[in-house]
């Protein structure tokens, strides 16, 4: 099958940027690994009741426009879709290796078929930070990203004793909607160090004039009247035998502990840069943010011909920058692709760059505020750096001490990031473990080698791909 | 544990099992959401030191919620949705080979 666009991700960027090339006449597909539309800012919204939508607010119900102006379009939506792989071809049309499956029906294997585009388009959001503290592996220990999602698609509250930890603006939003939904919050647990508000604030004087700081503030208030807010905490444990009990944290130099039936975490998102990384984009380290993003260029061109990547997948912005940066790189692609010219793309961006740059501001503010201390992102001792194949921090230092120069390395050595998750919630901790230890920075120990299958795969799912009668010759003996 | 108000369209759910034990699930709901709500929060014990685990990231990245479904190990409880007569089933330390279906 071969498309002129195979976009992937359906959040905010991915509708936008899908919507936009196939209103310039161009057949686009949307490869989507949910089975609706949304991401997973919006995640849910095609099916939400009205009542479910009031109590997540605007900024959840603003996913429904999104969402209709891309159905209105000729592009197609492909749900319950795994990409995993992609790669430019030497005539510059890409190449993706694509499974679905069939919504509930759980026994029916996914069927696995190749996909020619002249180009693509990855917009495949954010993840959440790794957040490697003691005992984040305890059941009862979850993301806030993951209690979200049980709020905006099955109305699940999480009850007893909630307590919060970690700093982002999504930790606040977060607390307010489970109040709202009736949870009770224990304790807003909050890790931004002391000090830090005045230094976001000089990097960023006009941004204390702006409705988005005054809306924080007000959402702010409203969520510490509703319950205990510990700030400027320095370090955090969870504790438990067969589940997350207790929370123990220091604040002041002081110890303290809080009895939990559910830890909530959050430390902030990162750019999901699997298949970037993979189909072989240049990534660079962006030490603001701590993480590594896909170097792009104002439309979201990477290093790759044909293949653009936008939205919080090329570094992170939040959902209506996402927009702006989705439909710019659609605007990109129709140009490249010949459906419109320089002139008429620069005319259509300009209010798009308008929109971006009211969407950014004040971004870097956050950006300087939530950056996550060094206790939250680098952890030591017996603290879990890779979930999945259960490699400690120290395991980790000490593979550094004795010559184990990075992350690709460190994989050989202990198998960390060679898990289920393919290093998705380690990759980040473990160059930065690495690049302490050996005293360089982050971008000179790099992260690890993304390769394909990005998501797992089964053989049957492989076999099942139609061959060449060549690849055939290649591997059948007589 | 996790509560929600009670849905006046569908009183009568999805009806699956989760280790034997029949449970109704919500239309919609993901197999994790329909775990947590039977009040499973440890999904599985961990391939390596045998510790118990529950979901953690509910998107589809982080696999800590892998059980097993309909005899398949291994599968994301966060990514697949319930299905009438479902077997959803608590998974212990490395999966084995899934036999072929």
């Amino acid at each position: 099958m071969t498309i002129d666009v195979a976009v992937v991700g359906a959040g905010p960027a991915g509708l936008a940027a899908a919507a936009r090339c196939a209103r310039a006449g161009l057949a686009t597909s949307l490869f989507d690994e949910q089975d609706s539309p949304g991401g997973q800012i919006y995640r849910g919204i095609t099916e939400a009741p009205p009542a479910r939508v009031d109590r997540l607010g605007a900024g959840y119900a603003a996913g429904r426009e999104a969402v209709d102006a891309f159905r209105a379009t000729t592009a197609a939506y492909v749900p319950n879709a795994s990409v995993w792989s992609i790669r430019a071809l030497p005539d510059a049309t890409i190449e993706l290796g694509v499974s679905t499956r069939a919504s509930g029906a759980s026994a029916a294997a996914p069927v696995t078929h190749m996909v020619r585009a002249r180009a693509a388009i990855l917009a495949t959001g954010a993840q959440e930070r790794p957040f490697p503290i003691p005992g984040w592996t305890l059941p009862g220990a979850m993301s806030v990203g993951g209690a979200q999602i049980l709020l905006k698609t099955a109305d699940l509250v999480p009850q007893g004793r909630v307590v919060l930890a970690g700093g982002g603006p999504l930790l606040w939003l977060a607390a307010g909607q489970l109040m709202d939904a009736g949870a009770t919050i224990a304790a807003l647990i909050e890790t931004v160090p002391r000090g830090r508000m005045r230094q976001a604030l000089t990097f960023a004087p006009a941004f204390l004039a702006s409705r988005y700081f005054r809306h924080g503030l007000e959402f702010a208030r409203r969520v510490r009247r509703r319950t205990r807010v510990v700030e400027f905490v320095e370090s955090l444990a969870a504790v438990g035998v067969a589940r997350v009990e207790t929370l123990h944290y220091t604040s002041g130099g002081r110890s303290h502990e809080i009895a939990v039936d559910h830890l909530l975490l959050h430390q902030g998102v990162v750019p999901s840069v699997d298949l970037a990384g993979a189909a072989g984009c240049a990534l660079r380290w962006n030490d603001v943010h701590a993480c590594f993003e896909p170097a792009v260029d104002m439309w979201g061109g990477t290093t790759v011909a044909s293949l653009f990547v936008t939205g919080d997948g090329a570094g992170i912005a939040g959902a209506e920058a996402a927009a702006a940066r989705g439909a710019l790189t659609g605007l990109a692609v129709a140009n490249v692709l010949g459906r419109i010219d320089h002139r008429e793309r620069d005319r259509a961006a300009a209010q798009l760059r308008r929109t971006l740059a009211d969407a950014q501001r004040g971004r870097h503010f956050f950006d300087v505020l939530y950056r996550p201390a060094d206790a939250f992102r680098v952890p030591t001792g017996e603290t879990l750096a890779c979930r999945c194949e259960e490699v400690t921090a120290q395991a980790v230092v000490d593979a550094a001490r004795a010559g184990c120069t990075g992350p690709n390395q460190a994989k050989a050595w202990l198998r960390c990031g060679m898990g289920p998750c393919q290093g998705r919630y380690c990759a980040l901790t473990v160059t930065e473990l690495i690049a302490r230890t050996r005293g360089v920075p982050p971008a000179e120990v790099g992260t690890y080698r993304h390769r394909f299958p990005v998501k797992p795969l089964t053989l049957a799912e492989l076999a099942s791909l139609p061959a060449t009668p060549a690849a055939t010759a290649a591997v059948v003996r007589d | 544990m996790f509560a929600r108000p009670p849905d006046p369209d569908a009183p009568d759910g999805v009806p699956v099992t989760i280790d034997g034990v029949p449970f109704h699930a919500r239309a919609g709901d993901s197999v994790a959401a329909a775990l947590l709500a039977a009040g499973t929060i440890a999904f599985r014990t961990s391939a390596i030191g045998g510790a118990p685990r529950g979901p953690y990231c509910l998107m589809g990245t982080c696999f800590e919620c892998l059980v097993e479904i309909d005899g398949v190990p291994n599968r994301q409880a966060c990514t697949t949705r319930v299905a009438p007569g479902m077997r959803i089933a608590i998974q212990r330390g490395a999966a084995r080979v899934a036999p072929a279906p």
